[in-house]
């Protein structure tokens, strides 16, 4: 136990000398870090916009309120694409993440050496990059429109799902998959009937949570033009048209808080 | 014993086994069928795919594709340098600021160590920064500080607080109150009651979910400079504008690769914390 002596006695302490020391010189290094990268930020920022941003603000709050809500009418079409984009995007990564998944987890893949490495490649370099990059590169390739936001929402919801899903098929109870093995079941009936009515709970489960952070993520693809509410933000940003990116952004923290509710709604049904 | 087994079970004797459904009721799996069929179908008619568009792009997707097998580092390795340093320097910076906030209102917005004003006032903070996502405060943001790495800072940091102080106040509340209770018994004050008897319960938990934020925070940096917030965004934007294909390439390739090691790294410290 560390202690220090004070007047002949021992007192209790919680490190002892070199632990101290050690973490000392971890915290002063960070703080020199912390300074370094504040610095660079310092550096590249025009202070006299910031002593001016309360002004500034107070400028824009005038000019956004109230919002206008006639525009609400435009909005219909642009909330429906929003709605479709996620939906349809989360129904085809789930059609993709489910292989993935299953060639991914350790019990199930086909073989270790090849297609695990894969399928793990898959997984990370699908979440890794952001819908709206992934939109980007759509938009360049495809065309701008809701069909290039629905690939991108599929393409980055197949490493969180897969993910995911390939975590809930490794923690399987294996004693379920042996008693159907034991009654003569070929490789897709242990599929079927021993691995995936333990893991439909958990699938369910994801789909609805994955479905809940793409209507998020879907609200703002539009700024870069693929489709959804967040073009009318973004055409409403450009003509500085306040009162309505404030209707605009109303409708999108109205979208998030139902959709938020409906999955949470969902998930407690099933769990 | 054959008057022990439930009458359910009885009528189901000499019957085929049929598998269980997942949802139970009838009527209710129909209805949610049919409206998801009816919706697929709405959905489908509504969305316009200009196939001919699409059919030409596919020379330029495999273009982009193949550019992952010869990425250019090289012609614009400034640029790619100096939107890496803003973004990793955006990152730490936002990184530490936000966690740093995130704890006294973690601690604020646990019920069972905190007042009922400073739970609301905390649980307030926490879901306005929560509804609220990263590229519209950072439009925002910018809007209001001007261009540059401080709006994109500014917004890392506000998300983080919602994320981490959320997760936090959750492990708080399902702390061992025991520990708790043995510290105030020993007449400790109310910091030292947080210092020895809550936080080395919930520190592991911070520290996972701390390397877990950093991780977000440099992936969100990544896209603020779209709308101006600096960071890599903005040459990545460039790249696709320019069709610069290799270029993006070699961008999404060093993204990819930080966030492996981020992973890798968050893997070593919770193993270690744990």
């Amino acid at each position: 136990m560390p202690y220090h002596e004070q007047n002949g006695t021992r007192v209790w302490q919680r490190r002892t000398r070199s632990e101290s020391l050690t973490r000392w010189f971890g915290w002063l290094l960070s703080v020199a870090v912390f300074v370094y990268c504040w610095q660079q930020i310092s550096a590249a920022t025009t202070w006299f916009f910031v002593t001016d941003a309360p002004r500034i603000a107070g400028d824009i709050w005038d000019r956004a309120t109230p919002p206008k809500w006639e525009y609400f009418a435009q909005l219909g079409r642009p909330i429906w694409d929003t709605l479709n984009i996620a939906t349809l995007g989360t129904i085809i990564a789930l059609f993709l993440a489910v292989p993935t998944a299953f060639m991914a987890a350790r019990n199930t893949t086909p073989s270790t050496v090849f297609v695990r490495p894969i399928a793990l490649l898959i997984i990370v370099s699908t979440r890794s990059i952001n819908s709206l990059i992934w939109a980007l590169l759509l938009i360049a390739i495809i065309g701008p429109g809701v069909f290039a936001g629905v690939v991108a929402i599929a393409i980055r919801s197949i490493g969180f799902c897969a993910k995911l899903l390939y975590e809930a098929i490794e923690e399987i109870n294996e004693v379920q998959v042996e008693a159907i093995t034991a009654t003569g079941a070929s490789r897709w009936q242990v599929m079927v009937y021993g691995i995936v009515p333990q893991i439909l709970p958990a699938f369910a489960g994801i789909a609805v949570f994955r479905w809940d952070i793409n209507i998020r993520e879907s609200t703002v693809l539009g700024l870069v033009g693929a489709g959804g509410i967040g073009l009318q933000l973004s055409a409403s940003l450009n003509v500085l048209a306040w009162p309505q990116v404030s209707l605009i952004l109303i409708v999108i923290l109205f979208a998030v808080v139902i959709s938020e509710w409906v999955s949470a709604k969902v998930r407690g049904a099933i769990i | 014993m054959r008057s022990a087994i439930s009458p359910e079970l009885n009528a189901l004797i000499g019957q085929k086994w049929q598998r269980p459904p997942l949802v139970k009721r009838a009527w209710l799996r129909w209805m949610l069928m049919i409206g998801f069929a009816a919706y697929l179908i709405a959905s489908f008619m509504t969305i316009d795919v200009n196939w001919t568009r699409v059919y030409e792009g596919l020379d330029r997707g495999a273009a982009f594709i193949l550019a992952f097998t010869s990425p250019d580092f090289t012609s614009r390795a400034g640029d790619i340098w100096d939107g890496m340093v803003e973004s990793i320097v955006m990152t730490v910076a936002a990184s530490v600021v936000g966690i740093a906030i995130s704890i006294p209102i973690g601690l604020g917005a646990a019920r069972n160590i905190a007042p009922m004003p400073v739970y609301l006032i905390c649980r307030g903070i926490v879901a306005v920064s929560r509804a609220l996502q990263e590229i519209i405060v950072a439009i925002l943001l910018v809007a209001i500080f001007g261009f540059g790495p401080l709006a994109g800072f500014l917004t890392l940091s506000f998300a983080t607080i919602g994320f981490l102080s959320k997760l936090l106040a959750e492990d708080i509340e399902s702390m061992d109150r025991v520990q708790a209770e043995a510290i105030k018994a020993s007449g400790a004050r109310w910091m030292q009651w947080i210092n020895y008897g809550v936080q080395p319960q919930v520190m592991p938990r911070l520290i996972g979910l701390s390397m877990y934020r950093i991780d977000i925070n440099f992936r969100e940096s990544a896209i603020l400079g779209l709308v101006g917030a600096g960071g890599i965004g903005a040459t990545l934007n460039t790249a696709f504008d320019r069709y610069e294909y290799d270029t993006a390439a070699a961008i999404l390739i060093i993204i990819i690769g930080i966030v492996m090691a981020l992973e890798y790294l968050s893997g070593i410290i919770r193993a270690r914390v744990q």
